[in-house]
């Protein structure tokens, strides 16, 4: 085992490895060491430098403080926004995916696998597609810019890839066991709530974890639906950018990224796991 | 059950009191599904319709035929976007498989702490385009990153300003998003190769063949299915690209790195041109589906040839 690890063609593997990891986490610790520098010491360097003065103030002002068009309560009325969106959103699409994936692979109906099959080409239909549409139907239920607009979006849209996730782990369920629970007398609700919900874990929560991912970086319909106050946090670090092109403030610019992002990233570095598996689970379909 | 059959034969109505004890379960699997699929098919009909109408600030019926295709395709805007298509689809395809499919082999070969290395090349999929665009424009920005980094070190010829010249913004997308998604074909690679049955692997080494030869004739080739779903959904991603480029470089320096997702988001939203614009996006849907279908039909074989074998 010794004289294998000391090996050239070893040494070798580990050195490009390093090299490559080094290269995929730079972006993230330049903007964590930006974070923590001033406007000014990054104006005078670059933004690739190591902080001379810990600026620790640039994350409250990144929170509550700088202005985006006329409004200075920093990036937490959008990161607000973003969580009241994401939130419910990610709750209802799971909890009606998971319903309508055990209908049709365990209850099954009538005309079952095809509207299955239409729902789940909604995984392929560009967002573009729906952009006017959903406008004028916002429109006329009084809904354009509000963040329970983005909510109903979410969670219709959510439900092709909540169906598809859930249907495809219920699948592998014996249809015994229901029909065994329907001889007993059990109902649609009775068998979902005591046989398949607490059989759901490990799928919930890959169900959770990639609705939550996708909702809270979602960029397209925030910046279409939404202006101003009700912007989630993608649309509203776009404009922040926008507003202070002209005197940039790097520092704090960086504070709010690593803001905006911390959630995603806080649920990636706890169920990563479970996100790899949303994520082939996605791929292959 | 036997209380409901009893009460239903009392009351001589079995049918429609089971379908009322039976509506919150109907409302429960129709509703959400009903919704999702009219909203899917009513959608596409509505934008296409809208494609071929006069509208413009507002939608308006009327007919045009082919106009707003016709007004799209020789606008200079689709040309470069759709150029631009071409070989950032090509380029970013390409280079993230290579990429992915060479930290894989890496990864698979019984190294240390694999787990964190693994970590570290999915985390950029759980970030916004949004946040990295940002980032990957700064970095970028040869007045403030790199290449500003290296001045400032003392090698003051150093150019890597590629993010401002036209002929070259291009690539920076395609670098960024190299860096995000690599990952992804990564995943895909890595379970695949650990799925490559053993014995082949031993097979090819008692008839003398190295690490190299073993991977190129014996490991690689069963890799080739998941190539082709890795292709389809960076190509699926590469065609509808919006948030990246929107935060990375806004389809500047110009129009230089246009692409058709902000087209249509030009047309539909900046220029009020909703026939046109409606008309890019469903050119969108078209060039998914010169992807997807194909893909589809193979997948259709692949699946029948399995059931015969």
């Amino acid at each position: 085992m010794r004289d294998r690890a000391l090996a050239p063609s070893r040494i070798l593997i580990y050195f490009v490895v390093s090299l490559m990891a080094a290269a995929w986490l730079a972006p993230l610790v330049v903007v964590v060491l930006n974070s923590l520098r001033t406007n000014e010491e990054i104006a005078q360097a670059s933004m690739i430098g190591w902080p001379k003065h810990w600026a620790w103030s640039n994350y409250a002002a990144a929170w509550s403080g700088f202005c985006v068009a006329e409004t200075c309560a920093g990036i937490r009325p959008y990161m607000l926004n973003s969580a009241l969106v994401t939130i419910p959103a990610t709750i209802f699409s799971t909890l009606l995916g998971a319903i309508a994936g055990y209908a049709v692979s365990l209850w099954r109906f009538r005309g079952d696998s095809w509207i299955y099959g239409i729902v789940t080409l909604g995984l392929f239909l560009p967002q573009q597609m729906r952009l006017l549409p959903w406008t004028i139907v916002l429109r006329d239920i009084g809904l354009i810019n509000t963040l329970t607009g983005l909510v109903l979006i979410h969670t219709i849209q959510g439900l092709s890839f909540t169906t598809l996730f859930c249907r495809n782990y219920y699948v592998a369920i014996p249809h015994e066991l229901i029909r065994a629970a329907r001889i007993d007398g059990a109902g649609f609700f009775r068998i979902f709530w005591r046989i398949i919900l607490p059989l759901s874990s490990p799928i919930l929560i890959v169900t959770v974890i990639w609705q939550f991912t996708h909702i809270w970086n979602e960029f397209l319909y925030g910046v279409t639906f939404t202006t101003g106050q009700q912007q989630p946090v993608t649309a509203a670090l776009i404009a922040l950018s926008a507003a202070i092109a002209d005197i940039p403030k790097h520092g704090v610019q960086s504070a709010a990224v690593i803001i905006a992002a911390l959630p995603t990233l806080l649920i990636y570095l706890f169920g990563g796991r479970y996100f790899v598996r949303g994520l082939t689970a996605g791929a292959v379909k | 059950m036997t209380d409901v059959v009893a009460t239903a034969t009392q009351q001589g109505r079995p049918a429609i009191s089971g379908v009322v004890r039976r509506l919150p379960e109907y409302l429960m699997i129709w509703v959400p599904l009903l919704l999702s699929a009219a909203h899917l098919i009513s959608f596409s009909i509505w934008t296409i319709w809208i494609s071929f109408t006069p509208s413009t600030l507002v939608p308006v019926s009327g007919w045009v035929g082919l106009r707003n295709y016709t007004a799209v395709l020789a606008s200079r805007n689709w040309q470069i976007a759709f150029d631009n298509l071409l070989l950032f689809g090509s380029a970013f395809v390409l280079l993230s498989l290579v990429t992915g499919l060479m930290l894989a082999i890496l990864l698979d070969q019984r190294i240390r702490a694999e787990n964190v290395l693994r970590s570290i090349f999915l985390y950029p999929l759980a970030v916004s385009f949004v946040v990295t665009g940002t980032v990957w424009s700064w970095l970028l920005n040869p007045g403030i990153g790199i290449e500003k980094l290296v001045h400032d070190l003392g090698w003051t010829s150093f150019r890597f300003d590629w993010l401002v010249d036209r002929d070259m913004a291009i690539w920076t997308i395609v670098i960024a998003a190299i860096w995000q998604s690599s990952g992804f074909a990564m995943a895909l690679f890595l379970a695949g190769l650990r799925s490559v049955d053993a014995d082949i692997i031993k097979a090819a080494q008692i008839d003398g063949a190295g690490p190299i030869r073993t991977y190129w004739r014996v490991i690689l080739p069963t890799l080739w299915p998941i190539t082709i779903t890795v292709v389809v959904v960076q190509l699926q991603f590469a065609i509808s690209a919006f948030d990246l480029v929107r935060a990375l470089t806004n389809g500047g320096p110009g129009i230089a790195t246009q692409l058709p997702a902000l087209v249509v988001y030009d047309l539909m939203f900046q220029r009020s041109q909703l026939g046109r614009g409606a008309a890019a996006a469903v050119l969108m849907l078209l060039i998914l589906l010169a992807v997807l279908l194909p893909y589809a039909a193979w997948r259709y074989l692949q699946r029948r040839r399995a059931i015969h074998a």
